[in-house]
């Protein structure tokens, strides 16, 4: 009987059984910021404790940091502090900072595995929930609290329970305009927010295979958003493709030795799942929030839902979510007027989803009473998408261009919503509250569909926008 | 191993805040400006902030703003509690502010495991039995709720239920190892010796 990736990955990191029960976990790639992290730092002085193994641990700064300008001092004070603590906290510590002098600086979850950081095979955790994102290189990935951060530091390991794998199977070939943060949507829409509370989502399927490492990243992204901690796809020729020649990760003939091990960590062909789920790729279309969590969504050609329609004990939630988001029920949710237009975040903030976004703006123009901002996800992906002109393209068609950083998808940094307006967002969570305004709204699309309504000034769907050729 | 007998969380009781309603966020639980601090001090002050104020200018009373449950240490919440970002944040302000037990129907992972870090303990009952628990409380506030975690029941009053939570939770909770960082920390050597058989640590 065969292994999935998930146990084989466990099992080679396992330090020991603790008396809990709980397994005690090696953490081989620890990623830390600014948000996170400054408590952990002090539990360690407070206890005398040092860190473990600083040269298995990387730092960035990405929550706070302003985007339209990122010289220092930071006009936000605490955003200054934070920063400088965490440069002091990686100094004394002996902790590699990617700090915003660095070219390699962006969101920590962008530029794991752009710096080939993030590789097959192994145990990484971060003090962010999106780090389930390095699951697409097939590692096993966990966002964790600061709490646990602590323990990473002190011992380079966590104490954690054992996860389920559900196996969720995209099949088919996914039509024009339908891309990763649809799939992602969907398979949501289709297992609920909690569905993945105690497993771990192994996607496969040919829809998922014919992914680029950028799409498989948003899939994984994502994860956390239906509950599950933990998403993953098996290692293959795109993975090792992708790592190719990338910072840190192995070169010459150690690179083969390293992608013949990679692969050798997917999991096994006959292996068993405690559970499986397939949904069809091929009958996807794009897909748009219209409530309060990402799993209240529908494509763009569906009605918003009514709570009559709901089983007694959703209803108040579908009404209260439709009364916060201003939504009529049973109306098409295509032609929802917007004020901001957000394309960045951790979810969709690399080079491929700027080319998504660029290819519906050129030649367009961002409708008149719309605020749109285009964030790179890292200092590498706007230097490459200003090489390929993409700067210039969002520019002219009326988006501000901006530097790198988690921007308007948390309101931890200048960039964010005023009042009740509603933002259609390539960021990944909906909730209340989320972009910065306690009353602002955010609708959840992928970057092509938020250029799209950014143009149209209102949801559309973006196959109508689309080049003849083009679209995944 | 045990920790120090001041750590171990066995039982919980006092009186309890109903705050019903499934998927209920982090966000939601401790916005994120909040979060713009070094420290967690403070945060007891801004749980549920935004909620709360719109529950003020609604000319409503959120429940954590209601006189009749100042003092709580026991939370009553829904399904899926603490869904969301990790912020150790949200189960810091809830703790700070004096709850010592949450109990609900379910609880997304990160928020447990951050909250059981913090020695609260998270424990489930089914959709019905926590709607008659809020209930309770929601008519005499005065009730006395108390988690027992060495029975695994919840009582509330006369009323009892059997709860469910993970083996380890409970564990770590009554042997006061909540804090995991002395047993990560008991056996270095088996720490290197994992990492020493990692083809990616020791070079391919």
């Amino acid at each position: 009987m065969g292994t999935t990736l998930l146990k084989k990955v466990w099992d080679l990191h396992t330090v020991r059984l603790l008396p809990t029960g709980q397994t005690q976990l090696l953490i081989g790639l620890h990623l830390v910021h600014e948000v996170t992290s400054p408590q952990a730092f002090d539990m360690l002085r407070l206890h005398g404790r040092g860190v473990a193994f600083p040269q298995r641990t990387w730092a960035t700064v990405d929550h706070i940091v302003p985007t339209d300008g990122q010289s220092r001092p930071f006009r936000d004070e605490m955003a200054e502090q934070m920063t400088a603590v965490l440069e002091r906290n990686c100094r004394e510590f002996g902790i590699p900072l990617f700090d915003l002098s660095s070219p390699d600086h962006g969101i920590v979850h962008v530029i794991g595995p752009e710096l080939g950081l993030t590789q097959p095979g192994m145990t990484i955790a971060c003090g962010d929930s999106h780090t389930s994102t390095h699951g697409a290189c097939g590692s096993i990935a966990f966002g964790i609290g600061t709490s646990q951060v602590r323990d990473v530091l002190a011992s380079q390991s966590l104490a954690m329970d054992s996860l389920k794998v559900r196996r969720v199977d995209i099949t088919g070939a996914r039509g024009r305009g339908v891309y990763a943060k649809d799939v992602a949507l969907a398979i949501i829409r289709r297992l609920g927010v909690n569905g993945g509370v105690g497993f771990a989502y192994e996607y496969g399927g040919a829809a998922v295979e014919r992914m680029s490492m950028e799409e498989r990243m948003t899939l994984c992204n994502m994860s956390i958003e239906g509950g599950a901690r933990v998403g993953y796809v098996n290692p293959d020729a795109t993975t090792c493709e992708y790592l190719r020649g990338r910072a840190f990760a192995p070169a010459g003939s150690a690179f083969d030795r390293a992608c013949a091990w990679w692969r050798s960590m997917s999991s096994d062909a006959d292996a068993t799942y405690d559970d499986r789920v397939t949904l069809d790729g091929s009958s996807m279309a794009p897909m748009v929030t219209w409530g309060t969590n990402p799993g209240q969504s529908v494509t763009v050609e569906e009605l918003v839902p009514s709570p009559e329609d709901e089983a007694p004990g959703h209803r108040q939630a579908v009404e209260e979510a439709l009364a916060y988001m201003g939504l009529e029920p049973r109306c098409p949710i295509a032609g929802t007027r917007i004020d901001v237009a957000f394309i960045g975040s951790c979810t969709n903030g690399r080079l491929s989803d700027l080319r998504a976004a660029a290819s519906v703006l050129k030649g367009r123009r961002v409708a008149r009473h719309v605020r749109a901002l285009a964030v790179p996800g890292s200092r590498r992906v706007g230097k490459a998408a200003e090489a390929e002109g993409l700067h210039e393209i969002f520019r002219e068609a009326g988006f501000e261009w901006r530097e790198a950083g988690c921007s308007m998808c948390l309101a931890m940094n200048p960039d964010r919503l005023n009042g009740r307006e509603l933002c259609a967002s390539s960021s990944n969570r909906n909730f209340k509250g989320r972009q910065g305004s306690p009353t602002g709204r955010t609708v959840l699309m992928s970057p092509a569909m938020v250029a799209a309504a950014a143009v149209a000034g209102e949801i559309v769907d973006v196959r109508t926008m689309l080049p003849e050729m083009e679209g995944a | 191993m045990s920790g120090p007998p001041d750590s171990r969380v066995t039982q919980v009781s006092g009186r309890a805040l109903p705050l019903m309603g499934d998927d209920i966020d982090t966000d939601r639980i401790m916005p994120a400006r909040f979060l713009k601090a070094v420290s967690f001090d403070g945060l007891e002050a801004h749980v549920f902030e935004d909620d709360r104020c719109a529950a003020r200018d609604q000319g409503g009373r959120h429940p954590f703003d209601d006189p009749r449950y100042q003092g709580a240490s026991v939370l009553v919440v829904g399904r899926n509690f603490g869904c969301g970002s990790s912020r150790e944040h949200a189960p810091q302000g809830i703790a700070r502010w004096g709850i010592r037990a949450v109990v609900g129907v379910s609880f997304a992972e990160i928020f447990f495991s951050n909250a059981t870090s913090l020695g609260v303990a998270c424990v489930s009952l089914t959709p019905a039995e926590a709607s008659e628990l809020a209930r309770i409380v929601e008519r005499a506030p005065e009730t006395t709720v108390t988690v027992d975690l060495a029975a695994r029941r919840v009582h509330a009053g006369a009323r009892q239920w059997v709860m469910s939570m993970p083996a380890s939770a409970r564990e770590a909770l009554m042997t006061g190892t909540w804090d995991a960082t002395v047993m990560l920390t008991a056996d270095f050597d088996e720490v290197r010796a994992t990492a020493s058989r990692l083809p990616y640590i020791i070079g391919f």
